[in-house]
């Protein structure tokens, strides 16, 4: 049983990770009806901005904090030179952008820091330790992730919901012609979602780092699946699906891999063929995902 | 037929014909040669299937890639393992590839928005692990590579001449105007499929929703339908690769191809079928071009990304389109002509 | 004086398909004024050339500003409040974020122009929470038209305010706005089916005919128009 609870305790931690790109996913879906398919790469790429920093003497700490700006108006800059010219038109267009986007930083994150070994952080951010509670070892690095991903998610829901711009991010994601009418610049909405979302991505790519060193340019590939899978199952335009989905799959793909021992079915590496059954399964059962709202059937 | 029909056959017909004797003459130059030229026609029948669905559905697919690792393996296991002629091979790959592009669209076609993409995005980042899980071992040798080299049931053992109607060719050869003449006849069928008359019931079936509905069809069907048949075109590009390749790795399939794939239906112009010469070209030969910018690793990637980009902002219907603005003029002349005799 | 919106010469198409043919129209300040004609004269197509929803060309000018061509925001913060056809509400907000939204563009002054409001609609304090979207269909008109009050707008643009509403409400939401008028010099630009009602509650009329001004002037003399009664009046 304690087995159980300490895998369930890493899964959530790992899940918070996969929840938090997943949430960056919904944000810009919910306003724009895009899924931009470079959140990973934006993650990634923000990543190695912040090793830079660190190599270059920042504390870790001060490079994160830093690198959560750089994400911010890197997102924000993005949507309003490349995003923008195509706003208005079929959502298509812009999703085969993303995945240019997606192909050339993946690209640039090779071709300016190069495949080598690097370990980011250098020293650990957080202690190597473990707390136990009731029998189960905690962690402290996912304790860590976890705490502030709780305190990100509860960040955002107060700006959303308590304050003057988050209504008008939520205005612009449900009715833009409306928010226009009042006064609100719907395109500077759509630029803070995906400014808010890059710097999503940018906390989940050092997580990411911090959890399963090395940093290596693909790493947030499968981070990214687990995301969209997430993000599906919990439906596509939920906030909360996108977390629940998230931590779902990280406790359901640590459970797996675990009881994999007794069927040795190698399901270590199967993660991402997993994630992807898991789509086409929500797919076929329940398109709209557990908290989605609109009928996304139709012939 | 009226004026601008006939204008428009003799032009299809001209390009077709020099395509003909183009096809026959480019492995001659020092460039391109009969191995490039095979990749490229492996390249040109993946992105024809890409622009299938494309055409029909008007979504996208993120995996093409996977179904051409799905038809390549079959070839390479059928004749590896099973003593299967290569050419027999080809069909088979392109139905197992069909099907499994039948059991992802069904699903994912009956939904409107990116859901086609999404799920294609997923099967094209779990082939390189499916490929290399030992559980499957008997398609995919866990992930080692296949070799067919100096298989008796492949063309030419892989390296020797072949025989045919009297002539001896060497292997590369035989394969380039194998893999060519399969893309002609296929690029006849996707032209049949969105555009001729045989096609005409499939896509009335596509554009009255509502009629069919309500007559008990599933349009949803059809539309998988198509992606099925797009599919099967990557299986058979696929197949194809494996040939002339003479073995199968994961490697050779990575998740990235289904990408590339993209890159290059965008430069032919979605959904069109005039450009995807052009766009299998820009695919096949900036490797090429981008080790002149620098040999790093991530080079290539970069300029696909940034050609992508620059292609969605600056020209979103591609070659095709393209070519289609430049043609007009005269095609609009000519029928305006014939409209005031 | 210079008349408060002056439209010259506007034109508007939908891709390949004119909608407006030219429309020359003013509202002077504190006026009430209607538009009127059948479906498709272009009576809305006119509302969304003033509010930038449709690309036009001509002229149009606020307060003897040139707005063609300015985007929908800038429009609203110029001093228009439109309320469209379909009312234009989040419907999946509340009641009360509904008004906060409309307030938007007034940096400190929700409480002010919630005053304001609240006495012309008293039972929205009552239905703060609800979801605009549950309210009835003339409680939604109304919430619509408090909505674009609160920007405290000099014109306010309504695209038929009456449709699909029982005639009793309709008269309701009509006496409210010629209260505004009255009491407060709100300018309206109101599109309206219901020619009599719109004839009876402004001071002056157009009527609109395949993208076209076909008739123009004081509503009561309009009223008695003989082409007008045939039309739209029914006798």
């Amino acid at each position: 049983m304690t087995e159980f609870l300490q895998q369930v305790v890493a899964g959530l931690a790992s899940g918070s990770i996969y929840a938090l790109l997943a949430l960056a996913i919904v944000i810009i879906y919910r306003s724009t009806g895009v899924v931009n398919f470079a959140q990973g790469e934006m993650a990634t790429f923000t990543t190695f901005i912040a090793w830079t920093l660190v190599d270059h003497g920042v504390g870790y700490w001060g490079a994160f904090a830093l690198t959560l700006v750089i994400a911010f108006v890197g997102g924000i800059a993005l949507e309003r030179t490349i995003i923008r010219p195509v706003e208005g038109g079929p959502v298509i267009t812009t999703v085969i952008l993303t995945i240019g986007l997606f192909i050339l930083l993946g690209g640039l994150s090779n071709w300016i820091w190069k495949a080598e070994v690097r370990a980011f952080p250098p020293d650990r951010p957080f202690p190597t330790s473990a707390w136990e509670i009731g029998g189960v070892a905690v962690s402290k690095q996912d304790a860590g992730i976890l705490a502030i991903t709780v305190v990100l998610v509860v960040a955002l829901y107060a700006l959303f919901q308590f304050t003057k711009l988050g209504l008008a991010l939520r205005a612009s994601a449900l009715n833009p012609t409306a928010s226009r009418l009042v006064g609100i610049r719907v395109g500077w909405m759509l630029a803070l979602g995906w400014g808010l979302a890059a710097a999503l991505g940018a906390v989940a790519g050092l997580f990411t780092a911090a959890a399963s060193p090395p940093l290596d340019p693909n790493m947030m590939r499968p981070v990214l699946i687990y995301a969209l899978a997430a993000a599906v199952l919990g439906g596509l335009e939920s906030p909360i699906g996108a977390i629940i989905g998230g931590l779902t799959i990280g406790v359901v793909l640590n459970l797996v891999v675990t009881y994999d021992t007794h069927v040795h079915l190698d399901l270590d590496r199967m993660r991402i063929p997993i994630a992807f059954l898991a789509i086409l399964i929500v797919l076929l059962v329940r398109p709209s995902g557990l908290l989605g709202r609109s009928a996304v059937r139709r012939v | 037929m009226s004026r601008l029909a006939t204008v428009r056959a003799v032009v299809t017909i001209l390009a077709l014909a020099a395509g003909i004797v183009l096809m026959y003459f480019a492995p001659h130059s020092d460039r391109i040669g009969y191995i490039k030229g095979s990749q490229l026609g492996v390249y040109f029948i993946a992105i024809l299937g890409l622009n299938i669905v494309t055409g029909y559905t008007g979504q996208i697919s993120l995996g093409h890639g996977a179904f051409m690792a799905i038809g390549g393996y079959t070839t390479a296991i059928l004749v590896s393992e099973h003593g299967v002629r290569d050419l027999w091979t080809i069909p088979i790959a392109a139905l197992v590839a069909g099907a499994f592009g039948f059991v992802v669209g069904v699903p994912a076609l009956r939904l409107s928005g990116l859901y086609l993409a999404l799920a294609t995005f997923g099967l094209a980042l779990a082939m390189p692990a499916i490929l290399s899980w030992d559980k499957l071992d008997a398609v995919t040798k866990g992930g080692h590579e296949i070799q067919l080299f100096n298989s008796p049931h492949l063309i030419g053992k892989g390296f020797e001449d072949v025989h045919f109607l009297g002539r001896t060719l060497p292997f590369n050869h035989a394969v380039y105007y194998l893999t060519w003449g399969i893309a002609l006849v296929l690029l006849v069928v996707a032209w049949l499929i969105l555009r001729g008359a045989p096609g005409r019931a499939f896509r009335a079936v596509r554009d009255s929703e509502l009629a069919a509905t309500s007559s008990g069809v599933h349009v949803a069907t059809y539309k998988a339908l198509a992606f099925a048949i797009s599919a099967a075109y990557a299986g058979i590009a696929g197949s194809l690769f494996v040939i002339a390749l003479a073995f199968a790795d994961p490697q050779s399939f990575p998740a990235t191809l289904s990408l590339t794939l993209l890159v290059g239906a965008a430069v032919a112009g979605l959904g069109s079928l005039w450009g995807v010469l052009a766009g299998a070209a820009f695919v096949q030969f900036l490797p090429d071009f981008a080790v002149h910018i620098s040999k790093a690793q991530g080079v290539p990637d970069t300029v696909y990304g940034a050609a992508l980009i620059l292609i969605v902002l600056l020209l979103p219907t591609g070659v095709a389109g393209g070519l289609r603005r430049a043609v007009s003029p005269l095609t609009t002349r000519l029928y305006t002509r014939s409209q005031s005799q | 004086m210079a008349p408060l919106l002056e439209l010259t010469n506007v034109e508007a198409r939908y891709g390949p398909v004119q909608a407006l043919h030219g429309i020359t129209l003013s509202v002077g300040e504190g006026e009430v004024v209607a538009v009127l004609g059948g479906n498709g004269a272009g009576k809305t197509t006119t509302l969304r050339a003033v509010s930038g929803l449709v690309s036009a060309s001509g002229e149009v000018r606020f307060a003897g500003d040139r707005i063609t061509g300015a985007s929908t925001e800038r429009v609203a913060r110029a001093g228009i409040a439109h309320v469209p056809e379909g009312r234009g509400l989040f419907s999946e907000l509340s009641v009360h974020e509904n008004l906060r939204l409309g307030a938007f563009l007034r940096r400190n002054g929700f409480d002010e122009s919630y005053e304001r409001v609240r006495a012309h609609f008293p039972w929205l304090e009552d239905r703060r929470d609800q979801q605009a979207g549950t309210l009835s269909g003339g409680e939604q008109q109304m919430l619509a038209i408090a909505r674009a009050l609160m920007a405290r707008p000099r014109l306010m643009l309504l695209d038929e305010p009456s449709l699909g509403l029982a005639p009793l409400v309709v008269r309701e939401i009509f006496r409210i706005l010629g209260e505004l008028n009255e009491k407060e010099g709100l300018a309206v630009l109101v599109v309206e089916q219901n020619a009599k009602l719109a004839l009876r509650s402004s001071s002056r009329a157009y009527v609109l005919e395949v993208g076209r001004v076909a008739l123009e002037g004081p509503s009561s003399e309009l009223a008695e128009n003989e082409s007008v009664r045939k039309a739209y009046l029914g006798y």
